[in-house]
């Protein structure tokens, strides 16, 4: 399970990676991790190369190395995974610092590893040099269907608050002495979540009502 | 789990996109027709609840914690449909504005999570309540089962992929028995979880429950006149 996401990539710039068409960088961004994907991992000097070009593109972007860095933890759980495969693949066993593994789940997972990470660090040059705004219109301009976007952009305009209420429920919880140790106390927290279910529903609502009453009509206005 | 970059090989990858990109389209389709000039308002407000829920974390004991995966549950309140527009979107926002999940797995997270936990939880659940006696009490248990059903086909359908288009030889045997058992454990957290905030909205706010509709009791408005003694009304 990956972990929880308590706060957005953002981070403002003004390079020109930060400036570049939307549409454009999610373009390069799907180019540039199919290709990974699809190099054979055997051909080592292609990822070399593929690292190198990703390192400019995130030096051009003017955000600071530590900054991503701090923000690949996301990717701990598949490197936990790709660590166990020579343990666990078949075929011919090789030695290891003095353990035996598996010859081709070795290979896998410095494959898994190398390109797990180039993918994790070309998203998030993308998602760090690019206003969640600005990703939305470039989504639309490449034909994602505009229902979608529209959830999209209605998802990212009320996580805060919807993130925020959370808080507010976590707080008021903590203030009357509750603290979760084990399971015994997943009733409370299931109630939190069902409260929290029901008053984004009726916030949908509202908003649903405040568009309507302003002319909405299920078409976005130009 | 979100499937990184680089686990499924590149015509997975590819097939899985067609198959989601299908799925999304005619669910965009289905709730359309269900919620009408709705269909943008309150998919993402709902969305954006799974988002948040999946930040709540249920302490198991020992210092660890898990959190909710969410596809049954949205399949249960909402609806199929607009259950599979809310998870692929908060899968797609996970993916550019997290890193979470990689670019060209996204179809195949769409896929696993999406679609075959939210129609597998949604046939276990419609299943269930056609054989079951229609009570309101039962819909959070059927929830439940529900969700501990779909975390194991999820499961399932995850080995099968890895069968056709993993980039290691790990035995299959192996690899079926480990994310078998692993969710099978992940699954009681998933059900428990499902079928206590289920339980709670369905306490509330029924109505919003779109697992219940079919065994909602009708509440006909009751016209009282003024003047005229309440028919039925408690002293307060």
């Amino acid at each position: 399970m990956g972990a929880g996401h308590g706060h957005r990539l953002h981070y403002h710039g003004h390079s020109p990676i930060h400036r570049a068409r939307p549409e454009l960088k999610l373009l390069a961004l799907l180019g540039f991790v199919l290709t990974v994907v699809a190099t054979p991992i055997a051909w080592r000097p292609a990822f070399v190369g593929y690292l190198a070009a990703l390192l400019v593109v995130v030096a051009l972007s003017d955000v600071p190395a530590t900054y991503l860095l701090k923000r690949m933890v996301v990717e701990v759980p598949f490197l936990v995974f790709a660590a166990l495969l020579p343990f666990v693949s078949h075929g011919p066993r090789t030695d290891v610092l003095g353990v035996t593994v598996s010859e081709p789940g070795l290979a896998a997972a410095v494959g898994l590893a190398v390109k797990a990470t180039l993918g994790v660090l070309a998203s998030l040059t993308l998602a760090s040099t690019t206003e969640p705004r600005d990703l939305l219109v470039g989504l639309e301009r490449l034909r994602v269907p505009q229902q979608l976007v529209q959830i999209m952009s209605f998802m990212v305009r009320y996580l805060d608050v919807v993130g925020d209420e959370l808080r507010r429920m976590r707080i008021a919880l903590a203030s009357r002495g509750f603290t979760a140790r084990d399971p015994r106390h997943w009733p409370v927290i299931g109630r939190s979540a069902g409260a929290l279910f029901i008053r984004s529903y009726e916030r949908g609502e509202r908003v649903h009502l405040a568009m309507v009453s302003r002319g909405y009509t299920g078409e976005r206005q130009p | 789990m979100h499937v990184p970059d680089g686990f499924l090989d590149i015509s997975t990858s590819v097939a899985t996109g067609a198959v989601a990109a299908a799925g999304v389209g005619l669910a965009l389709h289905r709730a359309r027709r269900e919620l009408d000039d709705r269909a943008v308002p309150l998919p993402g407000l709902v969305a954006t609840f799974v988002f948040a829920a999946q930040m709540l974390n249920f302490p198991v004991g020992a210092g660890t914690s898990g959190h909710l995966l969410g596809g049954a549950l949205a399949a249960v309140l909402v609806g199929p449909a607009t259950a599979v527009l809310c998870l692929s979107v908060v899968l797609l926002v996970q993916c550019l504005l997290f890193a979470d999940g990689g670019v060209t797995a996204i179809g195949t997270n769409i896929t696993l999570m999406g679609m075959v936990a939210v129609v597998g939880a949604s046939v276990v659940f419609w299943v269930l309540q056609s054989l079951l006696p229609k009570r309101e009490g039962l819909v959070a248990p059927i929830a439940a089962v529900a969700a501990y059903a779909s975390v194991l086909l999820t499961s399932v359908v995850f080995v099968a992929l890895y069968a056709v288009g993993g980039t290691a030889p790990v035995p299959l045997d192996t690899l079926t028995t480990a994310m078998l058992g692993w969710h099978a454990l992940i699954g009681i957290g998933e059900a428990v979880i499902t079928g206590l905030v289920v339980a709670s909205i369905v306490a509330v706010r029924p109505d919003l429950v779109h697992g219940a509709r079919r065994v909602l009791k009708s509440r006909p408005v009751e016209i009282r006149t003024p003047g005229a003694p309440p028919a039925q009304e408690v002293a307060a």
